[in-house]
């Protein structure tokens, strides 16, 4: 081989195993996420197995008192932005008035107002919280072009902040308006149901600080859980339920109103 | 901070009107999304009035021929720019290549454009081209000749067997060229029309509205170019082909017009949930858009300067002068039909209780400057093409093709 058909080669070899690597990488990183490994025992505890879980939320509506603990106690836990329009679960006050008209506003864009409404007008007025859904037919994952944003085994919709490229169109997709663009970051960003605190065996910091129990968490895999017994003593609803999206946020006593 | 600081969204909490889920204040997509469904709406409908010529054997488009395939082929350069600037993680682009999810509408964005690209309008232009580029090599002068050597990718065969299998494999390439920018722009459609939680998006005629108005806006483009370029060479305009596309122009409006409006009245007469917020949208915040620019001046002025010029009562000057009114003021309807769609869809909320503004950045990357120069870079673009690639065959009198 003389000098010059080597770097004929050598032009073309060098490209190509970079990229050859690359996406050898690429491929192995795809399957990461939606197989976590278990993190290692810690103090003698057994290894977390996401395939042991199948986790939900449900929400009593006539529990919630609006105190907003919920959404301070995510932003802090999760770094979400302070600002009043970056929100992974916030609640909502609606006040609905004798002539059927419906009042709705966020109570955790700051300080709470009192409603405008006269008193002796208003027929019923209830507040609910509202966060993702985790929807089991999730529309964000169907659209993502990466796979950035993917279902874990253990039921959470997540989003792989490494992988995102910010194209929105998960935002766009989401019926719920759970999710926003960070604005440090430039990608998108949701409520996690606190995996970091669930693979600890902890629960999600708005659950954790709920006052009322109005939050309820658990792991519909297992009998024992609270979840389970929620979903057996009460009626429950999921929001938009036309949609399909199969929400594994579930309403006790939530009004035709919410959407 | 960058284009979407918070300084920029508190202000347009005080523009809500009614209730918001508190994530929807920030319009994600912004108008560098308009301008890539108006580009590759140009590059369809571009190609299909090229189409015409060699599937449909119209002879009086030929003159606008290769002027349609060039003008597709700018506009097609330029189509991912857009995208690609509106990235949050420009850099990571390419993930949507190498890890596309089959699942999502936009992953399928960079085979189909690399197969519309690739596939089709380069190698039908290179076929095309072909023979000039062989005498164009001999003939130039350094360096150019060189240039034209590698566009012809150093063939040098003009027998007029090769010259044959030309003619053949544009006919080929064609055919498979219009299906593929049905696909092209249909998919551009689709990535909206898909999204159920968006009332405004979510219709099965998205797709075919899509791809009308893009062949309406493509052969207004190829209207407009061709005049353009015919004053500026001081050379007549061939008033039979003029009269010919205009004709398309208006059919093609009139079939984009009517699935507009069917898609109009089907909303209005099913009057799902979604109905009372979208009434408010269009009255609200799109009424000048949608109502004024797209309706009024983009669509039924059009509509009636073009019945005016069919009427054949005018002389050859007067013709001209309404195609050129008519091209201009489609372009702009067209531009309002995808604004309408993209920033429409997003000052609703989900809870369908109430709208929110767009305010739009004039500097930044997302703003109007940047949309202005991703509109004008085409015909920078085209520029270039044009003096590179003649519009005209180098040797009329023994047609190639056609």
């Amino acid at each position: 081989m003389n000098k010059r058909e080597f770097l004929k080669g050598a032009i073309v070899f060098f490209p190509a195993g970079g990229v050859l690597s690359a996406l050898a990488r690429q491929a192995a990183g795809k399957e990461t996420p939606a197989q976590a490994t278990p993190p290692p025992a810690a103090n003698g505890q057994q290894a977390y197995d996401p395939a042991h879980h199948l986790y939900g939320m449900g929400v009593d509506v006539d529990k919630c008192i609006g105190c907003n603990r919920c959404a301070v106690a995510c932003k802090a836990e999760n770094g979400v932005p302070d600002e009043p329009f970056y929100f992974r679960t916030w609640v909502e006050r609606y006040t609905i008035a004798r002539d059927g008209e419906v009042v709705v506003e966020n109570i955790s864009l700051g300080a709470v107002r009192e409603t405008t409404q006269d008193a002796r007008e208003i027929v019923r007025t209830f507040f609910v919280p509202k966060l993702c859904n985790h929807c089991a037919n999730p529309p964000c994952v169907q659209v993502c072009p990466v796979n950035a944003t993917f279902t874990t085994q253990d039921g959470a919709v997540i989003v792989d902040a490494e992988r995102c490229i910010g194209c929105r169109y998960c935002i766009q997709a989401c019926p719920y308006g759970a999710r926003y663009l960070h604005p440090k970051t430039k990608t998108a960003d949701k409520c996690t149901f606190c995996y970091h605190r669930l693979v600890k065996g902890l629960q999600p910091a708005c659950v954790e600080v709920c006052p009322t129990q109005a939050r309820i968490f658990g792991d519909l895999k297992s009998r024992a859980s609270r979840l389970v017994r929620f979903r057996r003593l009460n009626k429950l609803h999921v929001l938009k339920p036309q949609l399909n999206t199969e929400p594994k946020v579930y309403y006790a006593n939530l009004d035709g109103e919410v959407r | 901070m960058s284009p979407h600081g918070g300084d920029g969204l508190a202000e347009l909490l005080g523009q809500i009107t009614g209730f918001i889920f508190p994530n929807e204040i920030e319009i994600h997509w912004s108008i560098l999304i308009v301008v890539y469904p108006y580009v590759t709406g140009l590059v369809a409908g571009a190609f299909i009035l090229a189409s015409l010529v060699k599937v449909f054997k119209v002879k009086e488009v030929q003159p606008t021929y290769r002027l349609a395939l060039l003008t597709a082929l700018a506009f097609l350069l330029v189509a991912p720019l857009p995208l690609l600037l509106h990235l949050g993680k420009p850099l990571r682009f390419y993930e949507i290549l190498l890890t596309p999810n089959p699942t999502s509408a936009m992953a399928m964005f960079g085979f189909v454009y690399a197969w519309y690209l690739m596939g089709v309008l380069l190698l039908e232009i290179w076929f095309e081209y072909r023979r000039d580029l062989i005498t164009l090599a001999r003939t130039a002068r350094f360096p150019l000749n060189w240039v034209y050597r590698v566009l012809s990718l150093f063939s040098r065969d003009v027998s007029e067997a090769a010259l044959a299998f030309d003619r053949k494999a544009i006919q080929f390439i064609t055919i498979i060229g219009i299906p593929s920018a049905f696909l092209l722009h249909g998919y551009v459609g689709f990535i909206f029309g898909s999204v159920k939680a968006n009332p405004w998006w979510s219709s099965v005629l998205m797709p075919i509205v899509f791809l009308m108005s893009a062949i309406v806006s493509g052969i207004a483009l190829v209207i407009f170019l061709y005049m353009v370029l015919a004053g500026i060479r001081r050379e007549p305009i061939d008033m039979a082909c003029l009269d010919k596309i205009a004709s398309y122009l208006f059919y093609a409006v009139i079939v984009d017009f009517s699935l507009e409006a069917l898609d109009f009245i089907h909303r209005l007469y099913q009057s799902e949930e979604s109905v009372k917020i979208l009434g408010s949208l269009i009255t609200h915040k799109l009424f000048m858009s949608l109502f004024v620019i797209q309706i009024l001046l983009g669509m039924f002025i059009p509509l009636g300067i073009l019945v005016l010029a069919k009427m054949r009562g005018f002389g050859d000057e007067l013709r001209k002068l309404l195609y050129f009114t008519a091209a201009i003021l489609i372009q702009l309807g067209i531009f309002a039909t995808r604004w309408n769609v993209v920033i429409g869809g997003q000052l609703f909320s989900k809870s369908f209780r109430g709208l929110m503004t767009y305010k739009m950045e004039i500097t930044g990357i997302e703003g109007l400057v940047a949309a202005l120069v991703l509109l004008a870079l085409p015909f920078a673009v085209l520029y270039v093409l044009i003096k590179l690639l003649p519009t005209r065959r180098l040797d009329e009198r023994t047609p190639v093709t056609g």
